[in-house]
């Protein structure tokens, strides 16, 4: 199998080289901005997450259900879970996002792999921030309290 | 090996050992090269070529001396031969490098010497690449003096202190070693790359010159530096030994520091 070479063409590019219109706006800056941003933050509340669960008190002894609810029933620690969780997972994506980019060789896997992740990403901060703030200790069906909930006495 | 010697032997007496050009050590070297000719094959095969060389010799004097007097159809690219062109980069034992500067003594010479054409560029025959994409980035970030200001009768001066500031980005001599060993190039190659952004460095920073702004936002595009993943292999691969990921850097901090 031979190939037929191409008359001279200086100043030609074959396509895959050639960058169809660059976007306008600071997207790219800004996630690059926003990666090195976050994971300074995420240092500090991962590791606070850790000490706090893990280390102080019974530490991870004392892990339960009890520990969780009493968790958030504070303001505080609600708001530091759901930074967490946010930053948490858009840095994750957005890291994968390059990944992708790096990566797939075709376009349509391209779209399709960041078609799964930001869904995936979606469902997941979605479902994290509902059960941060609609967190009921003691879940009351039909005026009765659920087995293994914590209901004040 | 005394017969090779051009000039007649000297006439002063040398003890034994000591001198001479005849002294240099020979040594075998198996050359193994990339092969690839669009007009007998689409697949690209390695040639070995046993060739003996001297201590002295570079890459590029055993790619010659294949090419001269053993196969005539090797091709690769080469101007200068000694490192100025840039015109003879390619990937030696894996690794990017000028073959007219690359001594064979360095390499490890008992196991076969691969040479191949660089990475994520179109192979047009053996050795040699189309550098047309490597060029179309090169043109895109205006390598030029842009100066709006009038025309001085004289040249325009600058201080020794400004001039240092880009002095490290004026050495490229755009041989493709960088971008063509960028991860980031190799997949899609349409990342600018490391030596288009090389030299709209060498602008940016230059006090004399008044269209910072413009190579900026070109260089804030989706396939600008923020592609850049910092796998220092551009730095490593720079014959010229320019500190290329810290130059796309600067550039990123001057984009980031005019934006917000």
């Amino acid at each position: 199998m031979t190939a037929t070479i191409d008359s001279p063409r200086s100043g030609k590019i074959s396509p895959q080289y050639r960058r169809t219109g660059g976007t306008k706006g600071n997207f790219e800056m800004l996630a690059w901005l926003f990666m090195r941003l976050s994971g300074v933050v995420l240092v500090v509340l991962i590791f606070g997450h850790l000490f706090v669960n893990l280390l102080v008190g019974e530490g991870i002894h004392a892990i339960d259900f009890g520990f969780v609810a009493g968790k958030w029933a504070d303001p505080f620690w609600q708001i530091w879970d759901l930074t967490m969780l946010w930053l948490a997972m858009l840095h994750g994506t957005n890291g994968v996002r390059t990944i992708i980019n790096d990566y797939a060789e075709k376009d349509s896997t391209r779209l399709w792999l960041k078609i799964v992740l930001y869904a995936a990403t979606t469902v997941i901060i979605v479902l994290g921030t509902l059960v941060i703030f609609t967190f009921n200790p003691c879940p009351v069906v039909d005026g009765v309290p659920l087995p293994g909930g914590f209901c004040p006495a | 090996m005394s017969a090779e010697l051009a000039e007649p032997a000297s006439k002063i007496e040398l003890p034994a050992g000591v001198g001479g050009g005849g002294e240099i050590p020979t040594f075998d070297v198996t050359l193994r090269v990339r092969r690839y000719n669009p007009e007998l094959s689409e697949d690209a095969t390695w040639d070995d070529f046993k060739v003996t060389m001297y201590g002295t010799d570079r890459v590029l004097d055993a790619l010659h001396k294949v090419k001269w007097e053993i196969d005539g159809s090797v091709s690769f690219r080469r101007s200068c031969a000694h490192g100025v062109c840039g015109s003879d980069a390619m990937r030696i034992n894996g690794r990017n490098r000028l073959a007219c500067k690359t001594l064979l003594k360095d390499l490890d010479t008992t196991k076969p010497i691969t040479v191949e054409p660089i990475k994520g560029l179109p192979v047009e025959k053996d050795l040699i690449v189309d550098m047309e994409p490597f060029f179309q980035s090169f043109r895109e970030v205006m390598p030029f003096l842009i100066n709006k200001g009038h025309e001085p009768t004289k040249e325009r001066l600058q201080s020794a202190e400004d001039r240092e500031r880009f002095d490290d980005t004026t050495k490229c001599i755009l041989c493709a070693a960088c971008t063509s060993s960028c991860p980031v190039f190799w997949t899609d190659g349409q990342y600018f790359g490391p030596a288009a952004i090389v030299n709209a460095h060498r602008f940016i920073f230059d006090s004399r010159d008044d269209a910072g702004d413009m190579r900026l936002e070109i260089l804030n595009d989706k396939e600008g530096v923020w592609r850049c993943r910092t796998t220092f292999n551009c730095s490593e691969a720079c014959p010229r030994g320019i500190q290329v990921t810290q130059a796309i850097a600067e550039v990123k901090q001057a984009i980031l520091s005019r934006k917000i």
